[in-house]
Order: structure tokens, then C-alpha cells, then sequence
């Protein structure tokens, strides 16, 4: 008896030395791989974060679960190639701030050992959080972030779905020519309002480049700080200024704040076309009617569903899990998930390296994605998603609706914006 | 040109005389207990949403919460000095320095958990619209903010002046050892400033919810710029913070009107630096 209970203990002894062995290779291979997503959980943009973190969830439980979607990895439980294993999320609070950007994108290679990153919302956060898995060489999926040098720092490991502020802009100005094209409406001169960091000031830039090729006349091109108490001085330049057409690039603060500033101090250019924050959902709720008739450049809008039936099916989804609709940020976070997926699944394994190998050879058709887009491709230099492309929504009646490209329109647009004083 | 010039000199008015508001309430509690506040602009979050609340569950409108929201916010500044920040005001200088920092990222998550991160507006204030003055439209309810701000504050030095209470304030602010020795009881004096200091910024949040979003990060630029406002109209100066807040208000909107907007509290910080540089004892100090 003795001898046995002796052997026994050694066995017990042994299997639980090897344990870390088998952890690291067969177990947390099989069973669970772990992705970081990092968003803003708390801080200035806590609920814009909140929005990312439920398209994300919402995506992860579709590629564990078996559900009758034509979405990467949806018919299946889990990863069929590596056993059927599981997708765990690994969250980290980024707090907005790009600092944290890169302390938990190492925090969560490092400690949490995470096989692979996404998120992170806001670009310049993204920036330094990518930087940092880029050196430890993990692959970053990005589909939220939109400034165009994300994908200029010919990274390795790093890949964008989503479309960046390039397209975004260029977008802005065909719409405009279209305009004059099929709707005779003339627009000669635009002012450029962004604001001041690597989001806003690389849209600025963007759109200052695509005014002169396109023909515009840029009368006042303004940057501010998006946490500003009070933007009385920035409307003032405006109004001064006189524009056709206001371009502005902002986070949720200022979008709600110019707004209010926009009405009271009667700033009436024909058109406000505008990015971001505009599209938050915190945005409607908070200026409620005072929001109709803004332009804002989106990905997303629920109206696709009436050409799209997977918009409206995952839509359903979602609002049986957070008793919400579908909106811009929310779509956007929860396409990179299903990208790494689908990689690490061609893979057959969590190496970073083959994982990347397997990220460059993507090719996801068209109806697989939730948007307007022919699928999705990566260009092997840039590594950005060469079919995102961008759609306009404009605000009617509190509600966004697509109005450009006018042949995808779910709604006429409704051009000059009609003045402050006329609307009650 | 000069519509525009007289337009933006209406708007530093406006946004300068809040700005004196919520800093009025931090140098009081600054002068008679050398403490800084830095949870002063998460009470100016709890003030801002008392009243979003009066408004959303009752329909009371915040004008009429604001005596709810002084109220309110001087309990809260009272409790807070009891149960926290006097258990470290023999200890040492750090330790009182860390605590309402503490108390402010408290605040800021406990009312990211209650009330989610979400912005609120309050739509329909009694005082909304605008009025046209000549060709310089004027908010009613900045107006309305702006113009109470004023009388509070006058309120507030008349106060500290005339009333007895007020003349103990004043003297502990001058001398702690005096005043205890002449039978003021300095502790009670402490936490009626502290209490005060946070009604002022309480009632700073109801003008503020009539016009402003309302989400629990929105005190940090206020509470930044309004230590900013203390340190420049003089430490523990009410005269001299009421001054800073309008000039501050002055400095951001015209500097952001004739240089450039993205500037705007760069130049505010710098204009700070300066003063301090030429004058450590501030405007009024």
C-alpha cells in the first residue's frame, strides 16, 4: 500500500510539474485562444467604448456558438481547425488616452498572453498600442480606427478593415461634385473644422489635399481641442468665414457642444457634412431634433437591410442581447474579431507568424461582411482592407438614413440645410 | 467685424463669470484650509446632475432646483471633510494632497456606475432660446448663468463680511492660531467652508445643466481651468478669483477668436505661467 500511495504522489507530482507544459501548448491551444480588446472603458469616451465592446462581444459569441448567419466561423462552434476551440476576450481599459494605448497592449502580450489585439477605437490610441505589439510581434486587427497613417508605417503585423479618413475625405468631395451633377446644387467654398489630435488633424490634412484636386476654395480651416468648455471663439471664425459647406471632424464633446453653438449663434452654411462624432449614439439622445439634416460619413447605417438581409439578422441579434440597435461603432468593432478568427482558424495555429501569413492571404466575400463593401482584401504593402469603402447617412426625422451614394440612397437627402430659425 | 468682436466680447463675459463661480468655491476652501480640492470638478458633475434629475423623475426645472443643488453639494463637502479629508489635515502634506484626488476618481466612477457614461441634456429649460441684440445673438440661459453668477458671488463676499460666521471664515483664513485662541472653533469653520466651497459649485452646476451636457467626466477642464483661476486671482482671493475667472474668460475666447482656436488654453495655461512668474502671489494675493 505504502509503495502505491508513493507511486502515486509521484505521478500526481509530475503531471502537475508538466501542467504549465501543457497549458502553453495542447490546452490553451485547443480549448480557449485568447485576443486583447482594448477600448476607452472608462474616461471621456467610456460610452463610445461600451458601444465597441458589445459589437465585439456580440461577434465573439457568434464564432463560439453555432448560428445560421453567412458570417466567417458562424455555422460552427468555435474554430473547426484547432478543435473547435474557443475565442476568449481579454479586455483592457484604455482609458482614451494613448499612454495607456501601449502599456496594456503590452501588458496584455506579456502577462495575459494574448495571441492576437484589436481594437482600439481611437486612432492615435491604436497607434501607440499597435507599436507596442508590433514590437513584440503579435498581429493587430484593426476595424474601428480611421486615421490614414495607421497603414502608412509599413508594419507587419499590423491590418485595417475598416476605411480610413483618405477614403473618407475623397468620399466628402465626390459627394459634393455629385451634387452639382445630378442635383444642380453649386458649393464653391468649405471650411475645415477638426479637431487636434492624430484623428481630426489627419482629416484636416486629408481634407485640405482633396479640396485643391477637387476644386474647392477652403475659407477657414480651424482646429480646436475636443474637451473644450466652451467653442463660442470657433463659431465665431466660422460665421466670419461664410462657408458653403462645413467639414467637421470630431469626437462626441464637441460634436454635441458645436451643435448647440451652431443653433444659437445662427450658423447656416449650406451643408454640414461631418464625421464620428456625429454618428455616436450618444449624439441623438443628447441634441435630439437639433441634429436633422447633419451629414455624417459612416460605414454603417441599419437601412443596408433593405439590400442586405444579414444587416437586419445580426441587428435582430443584437438587440435581443443589449435590447439596442446596431449603430455605427458598435458594427465597425465587431467585424475584426471574425477577421482574426477566420485567420488563426486557415492557420491551424496561434504562431504569430503563420497567423500573419494567414491575415495577408484574406479574402472574405462581399456578403459575408455587414456592409456595402465587395469584401474584404488586404493590400500587401499598406495591409489596409482595399474594398472598405465609405457611405453618407443624413439625420431625418432623429434617425439616420443613407443618402450617398445616391444609388445605394435609402432616403432623399434633403439639400441646403434648412436654417436654424426656420425650424421649430 | 465689429458684430463678430462684440459677439465674442458677450461670450467671455458669459463663460468668464461661470468660470468664477466654480472657482470662488475652490479658493474659499484653498484660503481657510490650504487644501486643494481636486475633487471640485466632480462636485460640479453631482451638481450638474442633481439638477439633470429634478428635471428628468419631478420636472423640476433647474432654476428652481438650485437651492436642491447648494443643498445638496453642502452636505456632500460636509461629509467629505468630516469622514475624509480632516482625518488628514494634522498628517502629512502629500497625504492631503491625495486625498480628494482620491475623492475625485471616486466620484467620477461611482457616477459612471450609477448613471452609465452616457451625455444628458436638459432639453426643454424654462430659459432657453436666444435674444437678438442688434445683430448679437445673446443665450437666455448663459445669460441667465452668468448674470446669477454674479449675484452669488457678491452674495458670497457679503457674507464672509457682514455676518458673523462669515468674519469667523475670514479670520481663520488670516490666522489659525489667532482665531482658535480667540474661541473660534476653527474645526466647525473648516467644514462650513468646505460645505459652502461645494454648495457654490453646486449651485455653478444648475446654471451650468441649463445649457451644458451632463456626463461624469465633465468637471475636468472645469476643475482644471478653475485651479488655474485660483492661482492667478491669488490664493484664497474670492475678489481676486472672480477677477481671474472673467479674464480667463476673456483669454480663451478672444485668444481662440484672433489666434487660433486649437491654441485657446494653451495661451490660458500660458497667460497663468506668466502671471505667476511676475506676480507667485497671483492678481489679488
Amino acid at each position: 500500500m505504502g509503495k502505491i500511495r508513493r507511486r502515486e504522489f509521484l505521478v500526481a507530482g509530475m503531471s502537475l510539474a508538466a501542467t504549465p507544459l501543457l497549458r502553453s501548448t495542447a490546452w490553451a491551444q485547443q480549448k480557449t485562444i485568447k485576443i486583447g480588446a482594448l477600448y476607452p472603458l472608462t474616461g471621456n469616451l467610456a460610452s463610445t467604448g461600451l458601444d465597441c465592446r458589445r459589437g465585439v462581444e456580440l461577434a465573439v459569441d457568434i464564432i463560439n456558438g453555432k448560428y445560421d448567419l453567412n458570417l466567417p466561423l458562424a455555422k460552427t462552434e468555435g474554430l473547426p481547425n484547432l478543435g473547435g476551440a474557443k475565442i476568449e476576450l481579454v479586455w483592457a481599459d484604455t482609458k482614451g488616452e494613448p499612454k495607456n494605448g501601449q502599456a496594456e497592449a503590452e501588458r496584455l502580450v506579456t502577462q495575459d498572453k494574448v495571441v492576437a489585439c484589436i481594437g482600439a477605437y481611437q486612432s492615435a490610441v491604436t497607434k501607440t498600442a499597435s507599436q507596442a505589439t508590433e514590437r513584440l510581434k503579435i498581429p493587430y486587427v484593426c476595424s474601428d480606427s480611421s486615421s490614414p497613417t495607421l497603414t502608412e508605417r509599413d508594419f507587419k503585423y499590423f491590418f485595417r478593415v475598416s476605411p480610413h479618413d483618405g477614403s473618407f475625405a475623397k468620399d466628402q468631395f465626390s459627394f459634393l461634385k455629385d451634387l452639382e451633377k445630378t442635383k444642380k446644387q453649386k458649393v464653391e467654398t468649405v471650411a475645415l473644422l477638426y479637431e487636434n489630435t492624430e484623428f481630426g488633424a489627419n482629416v484636416g490634412k486629408e481634407e485640405l489635399k482633396y479640396a485643391q484636386e477637387f476644386g474647392y476654395k477652403v475659407v477657414a480651416d480651424i482646429s480646436y481641442a475636443a474637451n473644450a468648455t466652451d467653442v463660442t471663439s470657433e463659431v465665431g471664425r466660422l460665421i466670419k468665414a461664410n462657408p458653403d459647406v462645413l467639414m467637421h471632424a470630431s469626437y462626441i464633446t464637441d460634436a454635441i457642444l458645436f451643435t448647440k453653438t451652431f443653433k444659437e449663434m445662427g450658423f447656416n452654411p449650406k451643408g454640414f457634412v461631418t464625421m464620428a462624432g456625429y454618428i455616436e449614439p450618444g449624439y441623438l439622445p443628447a441634441v435630439k431634433a437639433d441634429g436633422n439634416f447633419m451629414i455624417i460619413r459612416s460605414t454603417f447605417a441599419l437601412d443596408l437591410a433593405k439590400k442586405k438581409p444579414l444587416v437586419g439578422q445580426v441587428n435582430e441579434l443584437y438587440k435581443k442581447k443589449f435590447n439596442l440597435d446596431l449603430g455605427e461603432n458598435a458594427s465597425r468593432s465587431f467585424t475584426a474579431p471574425f477577421i482574426i478568427a477566420d485567420a488563426i482558424n486557415r492557420a491551424k495555429t496561434t504562431d504569430a507568424e503563420t497567423v500573419v501569413k494567414a491575415l495577408r492571404e484574406t479574402n472574405i466575400p462581399g456578403d459575408q461582411v455587414l456592409y456595402p463593401w465587395k469584401g474584404v482584401q488586404f493590400d500587401p504593402k499598406t495591409q489596409q482592407n482595399i474594398y472598405a469603402i465609405g457611405t453618407l447617412v443624413q439625420i431625418q426625422d432623429q434617425a439616420y438614413h443613407t443618402v450617398w451614394p445616391f444609388e445605394s440612397a435609402a432616403k432623399d437627402l434633403v439639400w441646403p440645410f434648412p436654417s436654424w430659425k426656420s425650424r421649430k | 467685424m465689429f458684430d463678430q468682436l462684440l459677439q465674442q466680447i458677450v461670450n467671455s463675459l458669459l463663460i468668464g463669470s461661470v468660470y468664477s463661480l466654480v472657482a470662488i468655491g475652490l479658493t474659499l476652501i484653498w484660503g481657510v484650509m490650504n487644501i486643494i480640492n481636486f475633487a471640485h470638478g466632480d462636485f460640479l458633475m453631482i451638481g450638474m446632475f442633481i439638477a439633470f434629475w429634478m428635471y428628468t423623475l419631478y420636472g423640476i426645472d433647474p432654476l428652481l432646483s438650485i437651492p436642491l443643488c447648494a443643498a445638496g453639494l453642502f452636505l456632500l463637502g460636509y461629509l467629505v471633510y468630516r469622514f475624509i479629508v480632516s482625518k488628514v489635515m494634522g498628517g502629512p502634506g502629500l497625504a492631503q494632497l491625495v486625498v480628494t484626488f482620491g475623492v475625485s476618481i471616486f466620484l467620477a466612477n461611482f457616477a459612471v456606475m450609477l448613471w452609465t457614461p452616457d451625455f444628458r441634456l436638459i432639453d426643454h429649460p424654462l430659459l432657453s432660446g436666444t435674444w437678438m441684440i442688434g445683430a448679437v445673438p445673446l443665450s437666455i440661459p448663459k445669460f441667465a448663468a452668468s448674470l446669477g453668477s454674479v449675484i452669488v458671488s457678491a452674495a458670497v463676499v457679503l457674507f464672509l463680511r457682514k455676518t458673523k460666521t462669515g468674519k469667523a471664515i475670514l479670520a481663520t483664513e488670516m490666522n489659525r492660531d489667532s482665531a482658535l485662541l480667540m474661541g473660534i472653533n476653527t474645526d466647525r469653520v473648516n467644514a462650513l467652508s468646505f460645505g459652502i466651497g461645494s454648495a457654490l459649485v453646486g449651485i455653478a452646476g444648475a446654471f451650468l445643466s441649463m445649457y451644458y451636457y451632463i456626463y461624469p467626466q465633465v468637471g475636468g477642464l472645469f476643475g482644471l481651468i478653475s485651479f488655474c483661476i485660483v492661482a492667478f486671482g491669488g490664493f484664497g482671493s474670492i475678489e481676486g478669483a472672480f477677477l481671474a475667472g472673467i479674464v480667463i474668460g476673456f483669454v480663451q475666447t478672444l485668444g481662440g477668436y484672433f489666434f487660433d482656436p486649437a491654441y485657446k488654453y494653451a495661451i490660458v495655461f500660458m497667460v497663468y505661467l506668466i502671471t505667476v512668474w511676475i506676480r507667485p502671489q497671483g492678481l489679488l494675493g
